[in-house]
């Protein structure tokens, strides 16, 4: 009887230990998030390597206050209860003093109450969406917001492609497109165009045909569809399907490799709005696509030039707090002035930062440069 | 034009109805059969896309995408489809034959997840969504006011030879008459000389062909595919099912026609409506004529 008692006690020491253990180490734990699994898998993946390859710069150069810096990594599925979660695990289990992530909008909103409460300095890489960072004063973002990106995605669409009549398409269940597309449509109308049909579909569908058919009856010269790549690539090839020839115009969610796989020639001709441009002849910005393409034999995406600027941001502001202190690290995050890949960020009273948008435009194949919008 | 009824949301809406059809001739036939509700049915569509999906991929060095090869994937996505619905028959539900319906109805919930997160968790395969190849390479035709793809016709096309295939064996053949005899009575069957647990497999193979066949369309009419993708499309089936009268056969192709074609032109009058449509007409149905369309009156609980 003792040696069954003795037994269990061992196993729940055992199972406890390593508990203990990860907490003792000398190390700066940084926490990660991304969606590794799920609709935005390909965003997760770039997220992760960019965060990977920022904080091995770092502690190949020593680290940050004299430590090295460990990456604590979680996958949040591309889900909000999944997201919420691992942030509590990253806080709690980790102990992470300060978190990066994540990339999308929903998924931010579910972690950020998180970091708030625990007043855990948190920097989203490419969540767009504006209620994002008003959680509190320890919510910051890498990326611009959406308010922005679907202004300059209307200008361009109204100035360079002359559209006249567009027509938006969007998740509803989602916050990052649904918001995007307001903004096309208020800033579109603003500037004299006409937005003849404004259609939301379920989240996880894949036949888009009713609303296509539906909207492509006004005969519209441009379709807006700010969804991420996955529903992007669908809708595009059944936006051809259905007859539309004309040029369809998107935000960041298109920027995946995915894309073109999936649409093919669907998407030639297709313009989206982004965060940088590979072709950007800024020696930081050329710098970070040679390390990154020779550490993973491909080229970074904007997501992970944002999760690399994230991390850039936040071990720049806790070298320059001195302290890893939740408030020492936020105050000094208030005053970053850094220029990182995707521009030179200096946050807003709402810990937004102020930086320009290029658009990319889908030419052959791959994806091409064409033009910088400024704030 | 611009109505929701357009000729353009009619093609949209046959165009799904027929994947449904497909999908819903399992549910029926199997429960006409043996009385039980498949939930696992729609994962059987999902392991027939994903058969077509690598098919294609094994192939695609032989041959360039075109009607050969998409002859080939389809024959293998139906051969996929028939050996996961063999299979789960003869380990889940044979062993409960004889015991209460609850039973098997339970452990069909079961396997329904159990093949969605197996396929999750196997790592060729994944969580993730992948993109559908184009089998065939896309034409585009313009009647009238309506934009047609091959793809439409080549959903309409199988679903119907499939179809007509299906009502010829059962119909016209002694193997039909087999099945509609176990379909009546499985005790007189047997007492006939014939082989129940047989046609009992038959049927899920017939069953399971076709939601495979299924698959190979989604994948193509709607080119993303991941573990979960049967889950939905398997319900809506069983709501053409239901609303056609489940057990009959004309009733699943009828029902699901109607519900592809309720989908589509509720989408295009609100998009959140199309989704829950389906929910409303299987409450429509129980509450007005729960033995649907054309099916028998049954005291049965399902």
């Amino acid at each position: 009887m003792k040696k069954t008692y003795l037994f269990t006690l061992g196993l729940a020491v055992g199972a406890i230990l390593p508990f203990i253990g990860c907490n003792k180490n000398k190390d700066i734990v940084i926490g990660g998030v991304a969606p590794l699994t799920g609709e935005a898998a390909t965003f997760g993946t770039s997220t992760k390597q960019g965060y990977d390859l920022a904080v091995a710069e770092w502690n190949a150069k020593g680290g940050v206050l004299g430590k090295q810096i460990k990456l604590a990594f979680a996958d949040d599925k591309g889900d909000p209860a999944e997201g919420a979660t691992v942030y509590t695990k990253l806080i709690e289990q980790d102990k992470a003093i300060a978190i990066l992530g994540t990339v999308m909008s929903k998924v931010s909103l579910a972690g950020a109450p998180i970091c708030q409460a625990a007043k855990i300095p948190m920097i989203a890489t490419a969540s767009t969406n504006p209620k994002v960072t008003d959680v509190g004063p320890f919510i910051f973002r890498a990326c611009y917001i959406d308010p922005f990106q679907g202004t300059v995605g209307a200008k361009f669409a109204f100035d360079e492609l002359k559209a006249r009549k567009a027509a938006c398409l969007f998740d509803v269940g989602n916050d990052y497109p649904k918001g995007l597309s307001e903004f096309f449509k208020a800033k579109f109308t603003a500037l004299g165009g006409e937005v003849v049909g404004f259609e939301g579909h379920a989240t996880g569908t894949s036949d888009f045909k009713a609303q296509l058919t539906k909207v492509l009856a006004a005969k519209p010269d441009l379709l807006y569809i700010s969804d991420y790549y996955s529903d992007v690539a669908i809708m595009a090839k059944q936006a051809r399907e259905l007859g539309f020839k004309g040029p369809m115009l998107g935000g960041d969610g298109w920027d995946s490799p995915k894309l073109i796989e999936i649409a093919g020639s669907a998407v030639e001709g297709c313009f989206f709005t982004n965060h940088y441009a590979k072709e950007d002849k800024a020696p930081v910005v050329q710098e970070f696509v040679m390390k990154y393409t020779d550490k993973y034999k491909a080229a970074p995406d904007a997501l992970a030039a944002l999760a690399y600027d994230a991390a850039n941001i936040m071990l720049d502001a806790i070298t320059r707090a001195g302290a890893t202190d939740g408030a020492a690290i936020q105050a000094a995050l208030g005053k970053t002035d850094l220029r990182v890949v995707t521009g030179q960020v200096k946050f807003d009273e709402k810990r937004n930062p102020v930086k320009s948008a290029v658009i990319i435009e889908i030419k052959g194949g791959h994806e091409v440069y064409k033009t910088t919008i400024a704030p | 034009m611009g109505s929701i009824f357009s000729p353009q949301q009619i093609v949209n809406g046959l165009q799904l109805g027929a994947i449904y059809a497909l999908i819903a001739l399992g549910y029926t036939m199997v429960y006409g059969i043996v009385r039980l509700i498949n939930f696992a049915h729609g994962d059987f569509f999902m392991v027939g896309a994903y058969a077509a999906f690598g098919s294609f991929f094994m192939f695609n060095f032989l041959l360039p995408p075109g009607n050969g090869l998409a002859f080939i994937v389809l024959i293998l996505a139906m051969a996929a489809g028939a050996a996961i619905a063999v299979i789960t028959d003869y380990f889940a539900y044979k062993p409960l034959r004889y015991k209460p319906k609850l039973s098997s109805l339970v452990t069909a919930i079961g396997v329904s997840m159990l093949l969605e997160y197996a396929f999750s968790a196997i790592p060729v395969i994944g969580p993730s969504p992948r993109g559908f190849p184009e089998v065939l390479p896309k034409q585009m035709f313009h009647f009238a006011q309506v934009d047609i793809s091959n793809y439409v016709i080549v959903d309409l096309a199988v679903a119907g030879v499939l179809m007509i295939g299906l009502t010829f064996l059962i119909q016209r053949t002694a193997l039909g008459r087999a099945m509609r005899a176990v379909s009546q009575d499985k005790d007189a069957a047997k007492l006939m000389g014939i082989n129940v647990d047989r046609i009992i497999s038959l049927t899920f193979l017939i069953g399971g062909a076709f939601a495979g066949a299924a698959g190979l369309l989604a994948g193509l009419t709607y080119p993303r595919i991941q573990p979960y993708m049967g889950i939905l499309p398997g319900l809506k089936a069983f709501i053409a099912a239901v609303l056609g009268g489940i057990g009959s056969i004309p009733g699943a192709v009828l029902g699901a026609f109607i519900m592809g074609i309720a989908e589509t032109c509720a989408t295009a009058y609100n998009s959140l409506l199309g989704e829950g449509i389906a929910f409303v007409i299987l409450i429509v149905v129980l509450l007005l004529r729960p033995s649907g369309i054309f099916g028998e009156k049954t005291a049965d609980k399902i």
